[in-house]
């Protein structure tokens, strides 16, 4: 397994908001200046730290939505409506405010040309996010190694990076709708769906899969029943069971 | 010190105020299920709990064996690295005092080992004394799969990437050697008391 040393300590950091970017109606694109921000690796997250005016604070991680080639650090966050911080960072922040942030965290969830391919990444909702950053670099790296995603999302209206994505070699599918003009897939990304649009498991993709605990579980158990091998899956799952 | 995040109030205080929830932490009702890969899902026939390394003679117990083992049932509170603690959580499994029992060691460190890969690394001393235990029941069902099943290891006075999931076995070592996230630049430790959460903390 590959061993990535990060041993230099993390410190809080001061971040300004330089844009906040609405991507869907429950989802916004935080965009961030942060000085002595340390270049990230495609696929790391970032802890948040907020602090109210009697000195309570709360922390929250997020992935990293932007490429370390990008100008800037951005952060895509889902609204959770019965959340602390995800209510704050999507409605009441604006540009010029102040966040602190401390990071990159996570060395196992990331992609880099060395690691090879292909590479064939599966997001469900806002984890597209992460997926977007490895996109995002491997287009940036002008990496010569395939690389594909498969998302799915509720609706139509709850894909993220939408127009963005038609750049890349994407298959997207929709849960809960089939609108009309739809040229995408509907329903869950399942055996089927993988062993169509997948790379073969004898090509031995490098796999990352991103989303919430049911989709990711699903996901990875349909893979592995495909011939696919689970050290070449790495995982990343949020929200409850 | 921490500028005024404008317009940020917070919640959820009270059990931050009685001391419960460690710095940086907020408490959740769900049980969120965070791994670095796949859900192993093997058959309990080839399961075995193994204690090797420096030790005379190891000892391996199959999935009936271990289970034949005095138990016990504890309710302590979690706190994982990703902010999450849990409250008052409930689990019955084989103290590791009763796995090591008189066993003669110079180790002082062990490499817990996981189906799949997965190892984390502890001080000898922190699984002693009644501070561990491999659980096979949640909250007196069997531990789910995702959540570790058929067993996990349960330190909960560290952060929980500590109580490694789908646990066979612990390494008795006398060097520390990093784990899988602690090579990832989580720390070595993982005092959540002390928020040791990445390497350097």
């Amino acid at each position: 397994m590959e061993r990535a040393a990060l041993r230099r300590r993390l410190t809080w950091q001061f971040a300004r908001v330089v844009e906040v970017v609405t991507e869907t109606a429950r989802t916004k694109t935080v965009v961030l200046e942060a000085a002595d921000w340390p270049c990230q690796l495609a696929g790391q997250h970032v802890d948040v730290r907020l602090t109210a005016e009697d000195g309570y604070q709360a922390q929250r991680s997020y992935s990293i939505a932007s490429a370390p080639e990008d100008e800037h650090l951005a952060l895509t966050v889902e609204r959770l409506d019965d959340g602390e911080v995800s209510p704050y960072l999507t409605e009441t922040l604006r540009p010029g405010d102040e966040l602190e942030l401390r990071g990159p965290i996570g060395g196992y969830f990331v992609w880099r040309e060395s690691l090879g391919g292909p590479l064939l990444l599966v997001g469900g909702g806002s984890g597209v996010v992460p997926l977007r950053a490895i996109l995002r670099h491997h287009r940036a790296s002008a990496s010569e190694i395939p690389a594909r995603l498969l998302y799915s999302a509720r609706t139509r209206a709850d894909l993220i990076y939408h127009a963005e994505l038609a750049d890349y070699d994407t298959t997207l599918t929709l849960t809960r709708e089939q609108p009309r003009g739809w040229s995408g897939r509907t329903g869950r990304i399942d055996r089927d769906l993988l062993s169509e649009a997948a790379w073969p498991p004898d090509q031995r993709p490098l796999i990352y899969l991103c989303g919430p605990t049911g989709f990711v579980e699903g996901v990875a158990d349909a893979l592995v029943s495909l011939g696919h091998e689970p050290s070449r899956i790495r995982a990343e799952r949020f929200g409850p069971t | 010190m921490s500028p005024v995040s404008r317009g940020f109030r917070g919640r959820r205080r009270e059990h931050v105020e009685a001391g419960r929830v460690p710095p940086g932490n907020y408490l959740t009702p769900d049980f969120p299920v965070l791994s670095a890969g796949p859900t192993p899902h093997d058959a309990i026939e080839r399961w075995s709990f193994e204690i090797r390394g420096e030790v005379d003679e190891p000892r391996s117990w199959t999935w009936e064996q271990f289970t034949a083992l005095p138990s016990e049932s504890v309710t302590v509170d979690i706190h994982c690295v990703t902010k999450w603690s849990k409250l008052d959580t409930s689990w019955t499994g084989v103290s590791l005092d009763t796995l090591l029992g008189d066993i003669d060691t110079s180790a002082e460190y062990v490499l817990a080992f996981s189906d799949g890969g997965y190892t984390t690394n502890l001080p000898l001393e922190d699984i002693r004394d009644g501070k561990a235990w491999v659980a096979y029941e949640y909250d007196g069902k069997p531990l789910e799969p995702e959540h570790g099943g058929p067993a996990r290891l349960l330190v909960p006075h560290l952060y929980f990437w500590k109580s490694a999931k789908w646990v066979r076995g612990i390494e008795l070592r006398v060097d520390d050697q990093p784990g899988f996230w602690e090579t990832y630049g989580y720390h070595n430790y993982g005092d959540p008391w002390k928020e040791q959460r990445y390497a350097g903390d």
